[in-house]
């Protein structure tokens, strides 16, 4: 368990002045996943929102080292740092303790970079894998990606005479990760800031790769103000849309929240532009198979982590 | 200078430098005919002759992507791929460079896809000519050896800080058998030294930011600065070439003349194909024929005005590409040889594209250049600009 007074000492992960959007998750998500650590870190990121609005040169926002080499390889990248440690540490010439964290955006994981991931997820570097998961190409302008959800407005997935939006539910990446038995894999949330710091504490302490799956709520892209981000992403655990949960060497799951009363998924979609659409009664079969799925896949998760459903 | 004779193919010889020079970290994938370098050298770690650390990545492209980060992280680094391989790592072979990153990586120079293919042409090493690598290219398994020894000078050296790749024939320099010569390992070290970067991901007490974007207030000058270093790195490649002949007892240059100096009708060429013309060119001499060959062993740089310097008096000149530009004008090479000559020389130069996908190129074929360049210098007309040789029209 983290905790606020300790947290308070510890030094930030990004400066103030960077050019993320306002009310936008993802520095929110660095920010308290670098407060787990007292131990310096090396950052990599996938191209997208984050690499571009934080390291215009001449600046950079990074307080820690950190590259960015292009979209598909964040966890090939990282893959190189993390070798060239361990080697140049045998060899003397490195003596500083460090941790590795690979971070890349939805597009960057779940589509163009899932290869790469997957290597490093079988070869087994000490290096954790954040995934930002803000459900879109943001950063090129919202197009549709393999994490948008199923009934999504996307500039190029649009609601049409004859389209609902993204046709197509997502995949389930952290299953995907869950499957390479890498000792830590979990999804977390920036409402929830106290699990997510935890899970990167143990994601970073264990001696192998870690995998965190974190959903990162768009104001622009999802349709909402800035300053409800926070509120979106409760509401995506609350009404379990979003659960949070964690599995040690692929087979250990244990559910980290169970919400008291489970909300409908319509007070999810409702707070979201991208979702209007989803809301007209021609769509309530949409939304019906919408919520049988998030019903579905939370009875599978408790069962799976001995938890009532 | 103690040296061991040993008959090795170029894929061995390459990994005995790659031991000598024990890089920090090695990321790679397997392809042909790269394969044979990459196990060797996986050898030799696994007996514990060496301690690189081997990244085994699941594709080309991240094996780059790997080698890009490690280089980041200050650890000298190298790879090895051909064909498809370089073709998958290509966007990342340009960010390579940009960062300005000391990687050296042989290729084994393959046909590219399609049809697929798995003998030798240049094709591959034409794809990334304009990706500020530096390009050496050898013609035997000595060649191969001796430049990548060098290579690991050059790229490293502060003036330069551009990638190396070092090119050899796919099979027929990287699966014959040579003999060849390999320097004392101490002598090796020391002469390839120790890589002390200027900046680095892994001090924490100095945090840097590498790839950051660039706007059009600072991509221009990041790219103008790039040539500045290529063209700086002749003078470089130079001194290496000097220093490293007090190992080798050759010196190595930029091009290499053979029966040159007052030869009438001369090759270019890179790699292997240089050694069965100093075949023919010997057969002429005998004949009384003045045939000579320019061989080019650093395409990048491109020494422009050398070449010139080279070719300006001579009767007929033929350019041989082991690739196609698909420009409908020429070869690669040919475009640059001949824009070298531009309002220096009168002598007139042919094209001929030769072996692709591995087809032979022999004694015959080059035979039938020569014989093309004695017609031409008899009568001062060139019949065909370009022509494909050794193909079924």
């Amino acid at each position: 368990m983290a905790n606020l007074k300790e947290l308070n000492k510890r030094k930030e992960l990004l400066t103030g002045g960077h050019r993320m959007c306002a009310g936008c998750a993802s520095p929110i998500i660095i920010r308290q996943m670098g407060l787990s650590q007292e131990v310096p870190l090396v950052v990599g990121s996938a191209t997208g929102c984050l690499e571009v609005s934080t390291t215009p040169n001449p600046f950079t926002a990074w307080n820690s080292s950190f590259v960015h080499c292009a979209f598909e390889n964040s966890a090939a990248t990282v893959s190189g740092v993390e070798a060239a440690y361990r080697s140049l540490k045998r060899r003397g010439k490195v003596k500083d303790e460090l941790r590795f964290v690979a971070l890349g955006g939805d597009g960057g994981t779940y589509d163009i970079g899932l290869q790469s991931l997957s290597g490093m997820l079988e070869r087994g570097p000490r290096i954790l894998y954040l995934c930002y998961n803000n459900e879109a190409y943001m950063n090129t302008g919202v197009q549709r990606s393999g994490a948008t959800p199923m009934g999504t407005q996307t500039t190029t997935a649009p609601v049409g005479k004859e389209s609902i939006g993204k046709k197509q539910f997502p995949k389930d990446l952290t299953a995907i990760a869950v499957a390479h038995r890498i000792p830590f894999a979990a999804q977390a949330s920036p409402s929830h800031w106290n699990d997510l710091i935890t899970k990167s504490q143990k994601a970073l302490s264990v001696d192998g790769p870690a995998f965190m799956n974190v959903l990162s709520p768009c104001p622009l892209g999802w349709g909402y103000s800035s300053e409800k981000t926070i509120e979106i992403a409760k509401l995506a655990v609350d009404t379990c849309f979003w659960p949070l949960f964690e599995v040690e060497n692929g087979a250990t799951w244990k559910l980290s929240y169970k919400p008291a009363a489970k909300k409908p998924i319509t007070d999810y979609l409702k707070a979201q532009v991208r979702f209007r659409h989803l809301l007209r009664p021609e769509n309530t079969a949409v939304v019906e198979a919408i919520q049988k799925r998030v019903d579905d896949d939370w009875a599978a998760l408790c069962k799976r982590c001995g938890v009532e459903g | 200078m103690s040296k061991k004779l040993l008959a090795l193919t170029g894929n061995d010889a390459a990994a005995y430098a790659m031991k000598q020079i024990n890089p920090d970290v090695v990321a790679a994938y397997p392809i042909t005919p790269q394969t044979s370098l990459m196990e060797k050298f996986a050898q030799f770690v696994a007996d514990g002759e060496i301690n690189t650390e081997v990244v085994l990545v699941e594709s080309e492209h991240s094996a780059m992507s790997a080698c890009v980060g490690a280089s980041c992280a200050g650890a000298r680094v190298m790879t090895a791929t051909s064909s498809q391989g370089l073709a998958l790592m290509w966007e990342i072979v340009y960010i390579a460079s940009s960062y300005r990153l000391p990687i050296v990586m042989p290729l084994v120079n393959r046909a590219l896809s399609g049809p697929i293919n798995i003998h030798c042409d240049h094709g591959d090493a034409m794809g990334i000519r304009d990706s500020g690598w530096i390009q050496l290219w050898a013609e035997n398994a000595q060649e191969v050896y001796d430049n990548l020894l060098q290579a690991i000078r050059i790229a490293e050296n502060s003036d330069v800080l551009l990638p190396v790749v070092v090119n050899y024939d796919g099979f027929i320099i990287s699966h014959a058998i040579e003999n060849m010569y390999i320097y004392d390992a101490e002598e090796v070290k020391k002469f390839v030294g120790e890589y002390k970067p200027k900046y680095t991901l892994l001090d924490p007490k100095k945090p840097t930011t590498f790839g950051g974007f660039d706007l059009p207030d600072y991509y221009f000058e990041h790219r103008r600065q790039m040539a500045a270093a290529m063209s700086g790195s002749a003078k470089v490649i130079a001194d290496v070439g000097k220093e490293f002949s007090k190992i080798c007892g050759r010196e190595y240059k930029f091009t290499e003349g053979y029966k040159l100096e007052d030869a009438e009708i001369v090759i270019v060429a890179l790699g292997s194909t240089v050694g069965t013309a100093r075949a023919v060119v010997d057969e002429l001499r005998e004949k009384g024929v003045k045939a000579g060959i320019l061989k080019i062993r650093v395409f990048r740089p491109f020494p422009e005005e050398e070449i010139a310097g080279l070719l300006k008096d001579r009767k007929a000149v033929a350019v041989l590409d082991r690739a196609d530009a698909l420009n409908a004008v020429g070869g690669p090479l040919f475009d640059e040889v001949r824009g070298a000559l531009y309002k220096k020389s009168n002598a007139p130069v042919v094209n001929y594209i030769y072996g692709l996908g591995g087809r032979d190129m022999g004694l015959a074929e080059i035979n039938k250049v020569y014989g093309d360049l004695a017609e031409i210098a008899k009568s001062g007309r060139v019949a065909n600009l370009v022509t494909y040789l050794g193909v079924r029209d």
